[in-house]
């Protein structure tokens, strides 16, 4: 299609430009300049949402070189919904940090925002397996510039901790690569599939490229790299990590996953990876309530909220294509919930904290009565979190719970139920800490208000997905390659 | 025996003893030379397995690996910055936990 037409080559064209642009201009221009990017890509990805709801997957391939030396991108539902929720998240993470941050600060986040939304958009619409290789590699490198960005000790220390954590992973995938093309001689996502066969060649470099994006996801037990990194950035990078980061490698996974027929031909790797989800809920539960500080409680919310999202594997089955359907739809609004709540939280436990300038709960005495609006953006994140009526996170548990009774593994039920309670028992403790009150005085500072309902938009949006549930689920599910391939 | 072959164990041999060192250092500085070790193991595959039996050059596989080895020196520089820092900072070499080991 026509480059002027087609919104595929401006998703990618538009946050690169932006990223060297607002690397070379004065410090006070690279806000308007991000303002318009931002505006930009807001308007791409609705056009091409529009596109693909009407006319199906896009192909488009880069400056009309064709593959296998050229660069092809491919829009089916499933990167058209990634697309629009990023767009929507990173824009409230941009305009947040905007606020938030000073002038040189937010000089130089500017261009690592933007390459970071880069590498996002081209692993959504990457078309090859190398290209997502390219793409996680850029996002690995903006993410730890983003974590070392608070340049104190702490965030130091978990950006290279991260950093090597990342590394591996992404070699372990790119060996994966290199061994399916000596198998198969392409790289391209649909031949692949095509031509797919369970050689001994194939089974190595599916090991090796699930190990890598495991490890890289941070599923339990390769998360220890992200409490630390996620819980000592600054805010605004907090929640663009937490909500947006770690979906990219989860969605490669996916897309391994469903459009190879892994889940077909290895049953019992998806019984080890639903194992590896309970854990992290259960895990990353009880450490979350384990924490002292509030940013770290989030941080565990988000290994043990991955932990559902991998529940979708093993409920994934050959047999019953009903139940695969609803545990497909149902992890999908998981992920997007956990998107707008979890960015949501981080922004308001970031205004927590920006208050009482202490990171710790029991610096937060006395919050629920003098910022009841930012302690009310925090709840409604917390009640898509833990699943309670009406949220996107209750729609998604009771979709994998009706998966898990149709195709008869009740065990998922067990969890799903125990990690509720879980959620609910970290959540309210935060609860708690906030209404005490304490005989000493504080001095507090006040937020610009601007900040506060930056968060509750994320919040809100996260329980508006419980009324809106329908609109997603049909988008994923519009036809393509993707959903052929679905049991 | 196949040049091709060579390259592809070699390749092996190499991503095995950067995983070893990987693992096995603690000094920031030398983990990142084993990842290196990793890389130039991984491009070794890509050349000697990918192209096996062909008899011909593949212009995709030296795409990939020249895409790939430019990855790895970001990589290796983002890291020596890190690290550097890190030095600078604590005048150590390593991440706290490793000291006890």
């Amino acid at each position: 299609m026509n480059m002027i037409l087609s919104p595929i080559p401006w998703l990618l064209v538009i946050p690169l430009a932006g990223a060297v642009l607002t690397m070379l201009i004065p410090l006070n221009w690279r806000s308007p300049a991000s303002m318009f990017g931002l505006l930009t890509q807001l308007l791409a990805s609705l056009l091409l949402g529009y596109q693909v709801s009407q006319y199906g997957t896009q192909i488009y391939a880069m400056a009309d070189w064709q593959a296998p030396l050229g660069i092809a991108l491919r829009a089916d539902g499933l990167a058209t919904l990634f697309i629009l929720m990023s767009s929507l998240v990173a824009t409230a993470c941009a305009l947040y940090a905007h606020l938030y941050l000073n002038l040189t600060k937010r000089g130089h986040f500017w261009p690592l925002l933007w390459f970071l939304w880069a590498s996002l958009n081209g692993i959504w619409l990457a078309a090859d397996t190398f290209n997502l290789y390219v793409g996680l590699e850029l996002l690995t490198f903006a993410a730890v510039g983003l974590v070392a960005f608070a340049s104190d000790e702490r965030s130091l220390e978990a950006s290279i901790r991260y950093l090597y954590a990342a590394l591996l992973g992404s070699m372990a995938y790119l060996l994966g690569v290199a061994l399916l093309y000596g198998a198969q001689g392409t790289l391209a996502m649909d031949s692949l599939a095509e031509t797919w066969h369970w050689g001994p060649t194939n089974q190595v470099a599916i090991t090796l490229i699930l190990g890598g994006l495991l490890l890289k996801t941070a599923v339990f037990p390769m998360h220890t790299w992200l409490p630390p990194a996620h819980g000592g950035a600054l805010t605004p990078v907090s929640a663009l990590l937490s909500a947006l980061v770690i979906k990219a490698s989860f969605y490669i996974l996916l897309r391994f996953w469903v459009e190879f027929e892994v889940y077909r031909h290895l049953p019992s790797l998806s019984q080890l990876l639903g194992v590896l989800g309970a854990g992290a809920i259960i895990w990353g539960g009880w450490m979350a309530l384990k924490q002292t500080h509030l940013k770290m409680v989030v941080a565990y919310s988000t290994v043990a909220q991955i932990g559902y999202i991998s529940l979708m594997f093993p409920l994934l089955t050959a047999e019953n294509s009903e139940a695969s359907l609803m545990a497909y739809h149902g992890g999908i609004l998981m992920l997007l919930a956990h998107a707008f709540a979890k960015a949501g939280m981080f922004l308001a436990a970031g205004n927590l904290i920006y208050c009482t300038g202490k990171p710790d709960l029991a610096s937060l005495a006395g919050m629920s009565r003098y910022r009841p609006l930012n302690i009310f953006a925090f709840g409604l994140a917390g009640v898509s979190l833990m699943g309670l009526p009406p949220s996107g996170g209750f729609n998604a548990k009771w979709l994998l719970l009706q998966s898990s009774f149709l195709s008869g593994q009740w065990w998922w039920i067990v969890v799903l139920l125990i990690g509720s309670l879980l959620s609910a028992a970290y959540i309210f403790r935060v609860f708690a800490y906030t209404y005490q009150e304490t005989e000493a005085t504080d001095s507090f500072r006040r937020p610009p208000i601007t900040i506060e309902l930056i968060a509750l938009c994320l919040s809100v949006a996260s329980i508006l997905l419980g009324f809106l549930s329908i609109w997603p689920v049909n988008v994923v599910s519009l036809p393509g390659p993707f959903m052929e391939a679905m049991p | 025996m196949d040049t091709n072959l060579i390259f592809t164990l070699g390749g092996i041999g190499l991503c095995g003893l950067g995983l070893f060192g990987f693992i096995y250092h603690c000094h920031l500085l030398r983990r990142l030379i084993a990842f290196n070790l990793i890389g130039n193991g991984t491009f070794l595959i890509m050349v000697g397995f990918a192209q096996r039996g062909q008899g011909v050059t593949d212009h995709v596989i030296q795409a990939l690996v020249l895409t790939g080895i430019v990855v790895a020196v970001s990589a290796t520089a983002l890291a020596l910055v890190l690290i550097r820092r890190w030095f600078h900072l604590k005048g150590s070499t390593q991440l706290p936990e490793d000291d006890a080991s």
